[in-house]
């Protein structure tokens, strides 16, 4: 199941492993996106910390860290193809892969249909 | 305050455009896709609706000594019917603005200024006239102004004209019909293509929108926001206020000497220019290739020893060239091609190179 942040990221938890990227909403609203500056794997991070900075053709922003742990994988694809966010921001376009210390984090994110209200409320 | 509309702020909704605040403006940032509206322009046509642009009209038997006075390039060595880009300096040479003069004639010439700046720029031009036989008045709300740019612009645009645009020359113009409706016809533009720029009557503005749209579409031709504007000008490296020049940097700081007329006998800034031409500058905008991420307004540029040697004022990925560059003021000794600097982003050192710019050169008609 995908979980969302109220920073517009998503993230996906398979056993302990917790994919993450930025939403749909978050990729249409910063237009064409060209690098991405990924993290290094092995990194420890919170849950709310800065993960990694995402430059569009208009803007840097920041991405922040749904979960705790450490980052286990990053996705490389990206250095050469950063447009693959825009094209499918929640599937191919995922960003990088945390290995969470505390799953319980996971269960505060919003579900897709509140995730929805609140990018509606924001419009 | 509300922000100001353009006419054609319906026709951006229609077409569902993003709309961004500008310069007290609300102005398309983009419609589809910034890389897609960039690429138009670059390969085919695209077209802009930069109508919050300001005009500001000079008239008088003073109107050529007047801009003299006023701008550092020469509007008397223009002919009737050609065009100068300027900056406009404060008297100690820092830039008031950056301009367009359209010569009519020589008593009549037309400044079409930046929107941001408008009335900043209207207040200090009838400040600067007194004494000068000349009435300025501004025309910024009655002109729209929209800029047809691409390497086919004059094959799709003639379809539609009135006057001859084989014969208009770079930075040269005329007044004549356009889809029947008066225009001036100028062959100028902000991206680095060849293409023209038209002023009409604000009432007109939605039928040559459309026409515009309507004779492009063979081509694909795309509406265009402020976003790929700023993307193309980038790659050419034409001057943005507020970015790259301000009333902090002068005319030679920014690479700007071709357009300063030191043949005058006087005008607003000369005695600094002439001190910084001859003595040399503390520091001077140059290009920069970044070797990874991108580098934005404002960030910081060291030398490999770490001293803080300049700033970033503009920074983007190039999306003509794929490659990422920025244009940033290098003191001193850190200006020559080849040099190596390093700029921060997101905290770290990043590794970057001076080259020369422009950073592409597209299909306009003159080098400069």
């Amino acid at each position: 199941m995908i979980r969302y942040t109220k920073t517009h990221e998503w993230v996906e938890l398979e056993g302990k492993v917790a994919t993450v990227g930025i939403s749909e909403h978050a990729q249409d609203e910063l237009g064409d996106i060209v690098y991405v500056d990924l993290p290094e794997v092995g990194k420890e991070i919170k849950a709310g910390e800065v993960l990694c900075s995402i430059e569009s053709v208009k803007s840097a922003s920041d991405m922040y860290s749904p979960v705790s742990g450490k980052i286990v994988e990053v996705n490389e694809a990206l250095e050469d193809a950063p447009e693959t966010i825009n094209k499918a921001a929640e599937s191919d376009g995922w960003i990088v892969k945390i290995e969470a210390s505390d799953p319980k984090e996971f269960d505060v994110l919003f579900d897709k249909s509140s995730y929805d209200k609140l990018v509606e409320e924001e419009k | 305050m509300g922000l100001k509309r353009t006419p054609l702020y319906e026709e951006h909704k229609i077409l569902g455009a993003k709309l961004v605040e500008f310069g007290g403006w609300e102005m398309p940032v983009q419609y589809t896709s910034i890389i897609e509206e960039h690429k138009a322009v670059r390969e085919r046509i695209g077209l802009f609706d930069v109508s919050h642009m300001g005009e500001v009209l000079v008239e008088g038997s003073d109107t050529l000594p007047f801009v003299d006075h006023l701008i550092a390039n020469s509007v008397s060595n223009l002919k009737n019917g050609q065009i100068c880009y300027s900056p406009m300096c404060y008297e100690n040479a820092t830039i008031v603005d950056d301009l367009l003069a359209y010569r009519f004639s020589d008593v009549k010439i037309l400044l079409v200024v930046n929107a941001s700046n408008s009335d900043k720029d209207f207040e200090w031009i009838k400040k600067q006239s007194k004494g000068y036989r000349v009435m300025v008045t501004n025309m910024s709300n009655q002109y729209a102004q929209l800029a047809f740019q691409g390497p086919k612009a004059e094959e799709i645009l003639k379809s539609i004209s009135g006057v001859n645009l084989s014969e208009i020359e770079f930075y040269h113009f005329t007044t004549g019909r356009v889809n029947g409706i008066e225009c001036v016809v100028s062959r100028t533009g902000y991206t680095g293509e060849d293409g023209f720029e038209l002023y009409f009557e604000s009432d007109a503005a939605v039928a040559m929108w459309r026409k515009l749209l309507e004779i492009g579409q063979p081509y694909d031709v795309k509406p265009c926001g402020l976003g790929a504007r700023d993307t193309l000008r980038f790659e050419s490296c034409y001057m943005l206020y507020g970015n790259d020049i301000d009333n902090t940097t002068t005319p030679m700081e920014a690479g700007l000497k071709w357009t300063i007329d030191f043949d005058k006998k006087d005008f607003n800034g000369k005695d600094v220019l002439v001190s910084q031409k001859e003595n040399g500058l503390e520091r001077r905008l140059k290009g920069l290739e970044i070797s990874k991420g991108i580098a934005r307004h404002g960030y910081k540029v060291f030398s490999e020893d770490g001293k803080e040697i300049g700033y970033v004022t503009s920074g983007n990925k190039s999306l003509t060239v794929g490659k990422s560059f920025a244009l940033a003021y290098l003191s001193k000794g850190h200006t020559k091609r080849g040099s190596e600097v390093f700029v921060v982003i997101h905290g770290k050192r990043v590794e970057a190179k001076v080259i020369k710019t422009p950073f592409y050169r597209g299909s306009v008609k003159s080098g400069k």
